[in-house]
């Protein structure tokens, strides 16, 4: 469970993120969604405390400051929007880098990591991809190898900046179904996402942010209404809702 | 995409490959027949049998016969063993180093006199050559302590004022404050070399690097530096590989980049400040080494660092030989050897590894 209070972010004089307060569950995904410039990546880099911020991050109720970093790192996971991906190294090599919040500083991974990379490269449909080298890979198999390297953190919060950014329409839902799957094995996720049809399918709970403020929160039905794209995104859309969820619609002016 | 069901539910194998037996015993035989070389071949030639037996022969309890008369142990052991012994050290230093800073800088072109260890070496030998040497004729100590003094004070400078512009959110603040420190440094030696014009020969021969004068007691000097600045280094090579993912990904794995960045660098600097104190300059080493063995082995700093070491130490030693056999009995200033036949071969690996991809 990760919980923020009162969160700001500040670059100088410019607040990028203003009084945010959410509160991510085990098993829950909560998606940031918002216009350019809105504080989405922000505030995901705030929560996973890559950048300085007034206000608390809690994580399991315990001040994320007073953790130390490798603590941190021990409890959340963070996949920036494009992450450097070596090219001549294999998926085997990239994936137990994600191991080293688990190992001392000068150390070298244990059975155990190999282990946990091991489980990880499973749980992603990666096995016969281990050897392979990153440069490789197309743009979703990438991602999943990407998703493979935070989830052997073995870190129960998941924090993903744009996860489907260059991606074709199929890898895109393939990669949330992905993250889907990993929510219900327990996994805490927040992401920051564009597509706001993707967004309302796959999270259960929207935050909109707009000027670093928050200006809508709930359920997709909630969120995106066409008043609300159109005041904060300056967007002409139609929403339609039915069984299949609520789709944002963009409409020529 | 293969479905899991009816797969094998064995876990994958998955390491990481580090150096490898094979890279590894490479690297290793490639250094023993570069020293084998350079000890055995000069003006006179010695058998590498009979240097065997020599060295054992000061073994105690051995009872290996001396098969050296005192003139050729003389050569062997106080003209061309310190001479070996001295290439290779700097060898694996100019090249551990200079992995070591494409790894911390995520620039292949660094090296390791990026943060002005060679403007700052050069400019304190130029000031000890010109204005020290008369003061203290008879030490020869003067001049690399002057070049180490030199290059520690460059880097510094160079550390102030990247971190008062930034460096400490990116690496590119750090190098250019480098290059006006290499810039600024090359200056004042420019201009303290064209008031003293009579000294410009030794200053030259200096800056160009080189063993000629090499003795034990050059490699007292650098090799606990050297020595230290490496192991440290190879400890950091998993480390390395986490920073090649960027400043953000490896603070989000628990890395303190910025601490984990200055050790690097200060390990670095000191072996590197260490070296060039008692060869001088030589370029090339700190780029094509490293280079060579993620071309034809791994990109990952576990196989890079440690066996640019070993690779780097063989590759000077047998440059070191070319430079003093090639002319004989005139010397070649290493500097050229390394980059006369270091750039071709570079361009062949260069090639054949691209072709191969």
């Amino acid at each position: 469970m990760i919980e923020a209070r009162d969160l700001w972010v500040r670059f100088g004089p410019v607040a990028a993120v203003r009084e945010l307060s959410l509160r991510a569950d085990s098993g829950g995904w909560t998606a940031l969604i918002g216009p350019n410039g809105a504080g989405k990546t922000s505030a995901l880099r705030a929560l996973s405390g890559l950048v300085s911020y007034d206000g608390e991050v809690l994580l399991d109720g315990r001040d994320a400051r007073k953790l130390g970093r490798r603590a941190l790192a021990r409890l959340v996971a963070f996949v920036p929007q494009k992450p450097e991906t070596p090219p001549a190294l294999t998926v085997a090599e990239y994936v137990l880098l994600g191991r080293t919040p688990h190992i001392s500083y000068l150390g070298g991974e244990s059975r155990a990591d190999r282990d946990a990379a091991g489980r990880a490269l499973r749980r992603l449909d990666l096995e016969s991809f281990a050897e392979r080298h990153l440069g490789s890979l197309s743009g979703g198999e990438l991602q999943r190898a990407v998703l493979a390297r935070a989830l052997a953190q073995e870190a129960p919060v998941l924090l993903l900046d744009e996860p489907t950014t260059a991606l074709d329409l199929g890898r895109q839902q393939l990669v949330l179904e992905l993250v889907d799957a990993l929510r219900r094995d327990g996994l805490t996720v927040v992401t920051t996402m564009h597509d706001l049809t993707l967004a309302g399918q796959y999270a259960e709970r929207l935050i909109l942010l707009d000027g670093g403020s928050v200006v809508a929160e709930g359920t997709a039905a909630e969120v995106l209404s066409a008043p609300n794209v159109a005041a904060h995104y300056g967007a002409n859309v139609r929403v339609v809702e039915d069984d299949g969820g609520v789709f944002v619609l963009p409409v020529r002016r | 995409m293969a479905t899991a069901a009816g797969r094998a539910e064995a876990a994958p194998r998955v390491e990481a490959r580090g150096v490898g037996l094979r890279a590894g015993l490479v690297a290793g035989a490639f250094l023993l027949v570069a020293l084998a070389v350079g000890l055995a071949v000069g003006p006179v030639h010695i058998p590498v049998g009979s240097i065997l037996r020599s060295a054992l022969s000061y073994i105690p309890f051995l009872h290996v016969h001396q098969p050296l008369d005192a003139v050729d142990r003389a050569v062997l052991w106080q003209l061309r063993a310190p001479r070996v012994a001295l290439a290779a050290l700097v060898g694996g230093m100019l090249a551990i180093a200079g992995a070591s800073y494409q790894g911390v800088f995520r620039n292949p072109l660094a090296d390791p006199y990026l943060l002005g260890v060679a403007g700052g070496a050069g400019l304190g030998a130029t000031l000890a050559i010109v204005y020290a040497t008369a003061a203290v004729s008879g030490s020869n100590w003067t001049v690399p302590l002057a070049a180490f003094g030199g290059a520690i004070v460059a880097v510094i400078a160079t550390y102030a004022l990247g971190r008062s512009a930034g460096a400490t959110s990116t690496t590119g603040a750090l190098v250019l404050a480098g290059v006006t420190v290499a810039t600024f440094t090359a200056a004042l030696q420019t201009f303290v070399q064209q008031r003293h014009t009579d000294v410009l020969q030794n200053v030259y021969a200096w800056l160009l690097g080189g063993f000629s004068t090499s003795t034990w007691s050059d490699v007292a000097i650098c090799a606990p530096y050297i020595a230290a600045s490496s192991l440290l280094l190879i400890l950091h090579r998993r480390v390395l590989d986490v920073l090649s993912l960027g400043d953000d990904e490896a603070a989000s794995l628990g890395i303190d980049v910025s601490r984990a960045r200055l050790t690097i660098v200060v390990a670095a600097t000191l072996g590197t400040a260490a070296a060039v104190a008692v060869s001088g300059l030589i370029a090339f080493v700190g780029i094509i080494v490293p280079h060579t063995i993620r071309l034809l082995v791994s990109t990952s700093y576990r196989a890079v660092v440690p066996l640019s070491l070993v690779a780097g130490a063989g590759f000077l030693v047998l440059a070191d030989v070319l430079a003093r056999t090639l002319l004989s009995p005139a010397e070649l200033p290493i500097g050229v050897v390394t980059a006369f036949f270091g750039a071709p071969f570079f361009a062949v690996v260069l090639r054949t590894s691209r072709g191969a991809r």
